[in-house]
């Protein structure tokens, strides 16, 4: 049995002005599963959440959270948010940020609980306007997490981590999900959303134009990558059929097709020396610049 | 309908936290805030004793007549000049720098009650124009040699403590429309002037006759004539009338404001 949706759009249309930021977006979220949204600035990711989070109201269609209007506050506290551009007050310390959020949830987690998963150790005491922009990251995830939001926001989480600590909040995040937190997350990472989503959905215009697992977008791409070293001039492999592109760095040349069989074959014939052959599936960067750019 | 139905069986009703406990911890992390913010308390705390001090005290030739007493008519004109600025500088320019870094945003968003975030504002207001109070009150007891009966310092503490809601309300509502940036300059072009058009540095009557006709219109002028009656000097219009037009100010800045910010 399908569990029941802790987020809903159905038919949610956003308008500024002439220009029409969600088309008809149709989406759900339910509960233990990660749901990335992709898409180029100005695709209507942005838009997307502040509907979820009750910023802004749809001007036709629905949003629904937890079968409730987005900007209830019973809603809300089933919810935690990471926002990319939310800063926090500079004089206040961790330890209070903490705490008065904390304060918002009726089952909040302890401090030390959110220092060991968000990766706090030795903030506490620190003043917000002194951190680091990475150490403001873990603050503002920690935020996000600690009041046991059974539905998580995260936009952008990891820009400007150093990779310990992306690697302790993807940690922290598949904990969550299996836990049965559901999570909506957007990012310019593609590596990101490949880790950890469950489902994938690319906005472009405003408009869904790809969704499902991320094998399932990836396979909308048929595109293999080669790699090789070889002397060939790549101007040259660039020209031949099938090929959509073909690029040096180094000894080693990198081409990009369609169907990798024959272009292999033609590199053997013209290059008997070739050597360090890779042939490789396309990842959900190539499917992600690819769909994007058929829905332009 | 049938799709609530479905939910509110699924999803229990979120639990409402403890909401003092939430509440007060609002009101003491606004107080830290401000507390670590030199740029706010050492001006708020120390421009009115200095001015007082100065110009009450020092400077007080000690000419009396009529019942007019320098040192109490000062004390009650710079305690309505320093209840000003936690009005307008702690709601005016907090408020547009968390707007301007995404904090207010993210707090929509996040489940805490928006009406924690003002009464913690209001609360803190009150609580600086109450320590600008007292410490011009012990100014004036220690060194200016005022003795005034127990009723009229209650009654001054109180037109000082209530008297910053008007300039909370119009501190909110340059908060809810400039840039951070912006901010202190636009509040300091309407702080400075004010208390000056109001005969808060200067008593009234030293001023051209245009300026005291139009000195009705600031709110600042009216709370001035609520602390001169309360310490007992020479006052003017109906204590009634300048009530209720700072109830009314307050009231229409705070709905211009509201408006404003329910906007984003």
């Amino acid at each position: 049995m399908k569990s029941v949706a802790v987020l809903e759009f159905a038919a949610a249309n956003k308008r500024y002005g002439a220009i029409l930021a969600l088309d008809s977006l149709d989406l759900a979220v339910r509960p233990g599963t990660l749901l990335a949204l992709l898409g180029p600035n100005g695709a209507g990711k942005t838009t997307a959440i502040a509907l979820a989070l009750g910023l802004f109201e749809p001007d036709a269609g629905s949003v629904r959270l937890f079968g409730q209007a987005p900007h209830a506050l019973a809603a809300r506290r089933h919810i935690g948010v990471m926002l990319q551009d939310a800063g926090l007050p500079d004089t206040l310390k961790v330890r209070e940020l903490l705490t008065q959020t904390c304060a918002a949830y009726a089952h909040a987690l302890t401090l030390e609980q959110c220092v060991r998963m968000a990766g706090l150790d030795g903030l506490l005491e620190r003043r917000y306007g002194k951190l680091s922009g990475g150490q403001r990251r873990r603050v503002q995830f920690a935020l996000a997490i600690c009041g046991r939001p059974r539905l998580l926001f995260l936009d952008e989480p990891t820009v400007g981590l150093d990779i310990e600590a992306r690697s302790i909040m993807w940690q922290t995040i598949r904990t969550l999900v299996a836990d049965g937190t559901a999570v909506v997350l957007t990012t310019h990472y593609l590596e990101e959303a490949e880790a950890l989503a469950d489902s994938v959905a690319v906005l472009a215009n405003g408009r869904i134009v790809a969704q499902g697992s991320v094998a399932q977008v990836r396979a909308r791409v048929a595109q293999k990558r080669i790699r090789c070293i070889s002397t060939l001039d790549v101007a040259v492999i660039a020209a031949w059929p099938q090929v959509r592109s073909a690029a040096r760095d180094g000894v080693r040349i990198e081409i990009v097709t369609d169907l990798a069989e024959p272009v292999v074959r033609a590199l053997f014939a013209a290059d008997p020396a070739l050597h360090e052959l890779e042939v490789e599936r396309a990842g959900l960067a190539e499917a992600f610049v690819e769909i994007t750019r058929a829905a332009a | 309908m049938s799709v609530t139905l479905i939910d509110s069986q699924s999803v229990p009703a979120a639990p409402a936290p403890p909401i003092a406990r939430l509440y007060l911890l609002e009101a003491r992390h606004e107080f830290l805030r401000l507390l670590r913010t030199p740029m706010f308390c050492i001006p708020t705390l120390l421009f009115p004793a200095m001015f007082y001090l100065l110009f009450g005290v020092v400077m007080n030739r000690g000419t009396v007549s009529g019942g007019f007493i320098p040192a109490v008519y000062m004390l009650a004109g710079y305690g309505v000049f320093g209840v000003m600025a936690p009005g307008l500088f702690g709601f005016g320019a907090s408020v547009a720098s968390d707007r301007d870094s995404g904090w207010l945003r993210w707090r929509r968003a996040m489940p805490m009650p928006p009406g924690a975030y003002l009464l913690a504002k209001l609360a803190m207001a009150m609580l600086f124009a109450l320590l600008v109070g007292l410490i011009l009150a012990l100014i004036a007891v220690t060194l200016g040699g005022v003795r005034l009966p127990l009723s009229s310092w209650a009654l001054l503490f109180a037109v000082e403590v209530l008297g910053v809601l008007p300039f909370c309300a119009i501190g909110l509502l340059i908060g809810s429309m400039v840039s951070a940036q912006a901010a202190p300059a636009i509040i300091n072009l309407v702080f400075l002037p004010m208390s000056f058009l109001s005969g808060l540095w200067l008593p009234l009557m030293l001023l051209p006759k245009v300026l005291q006709d139009v000195a009705v219109l600031w709110p600042a002028w009216h709370l001035g004539q609520l602390a001169y009656a309360a310490v007992g000097q020479p006052n003017s219009g109906s204590m009634i009338g300048h009530v209720v037009v700072l109830a009314g100010i307050t009231g229409l800045f705070l709905v211009l404001a509201r408006r404003r910010l329910a906007r984003g």
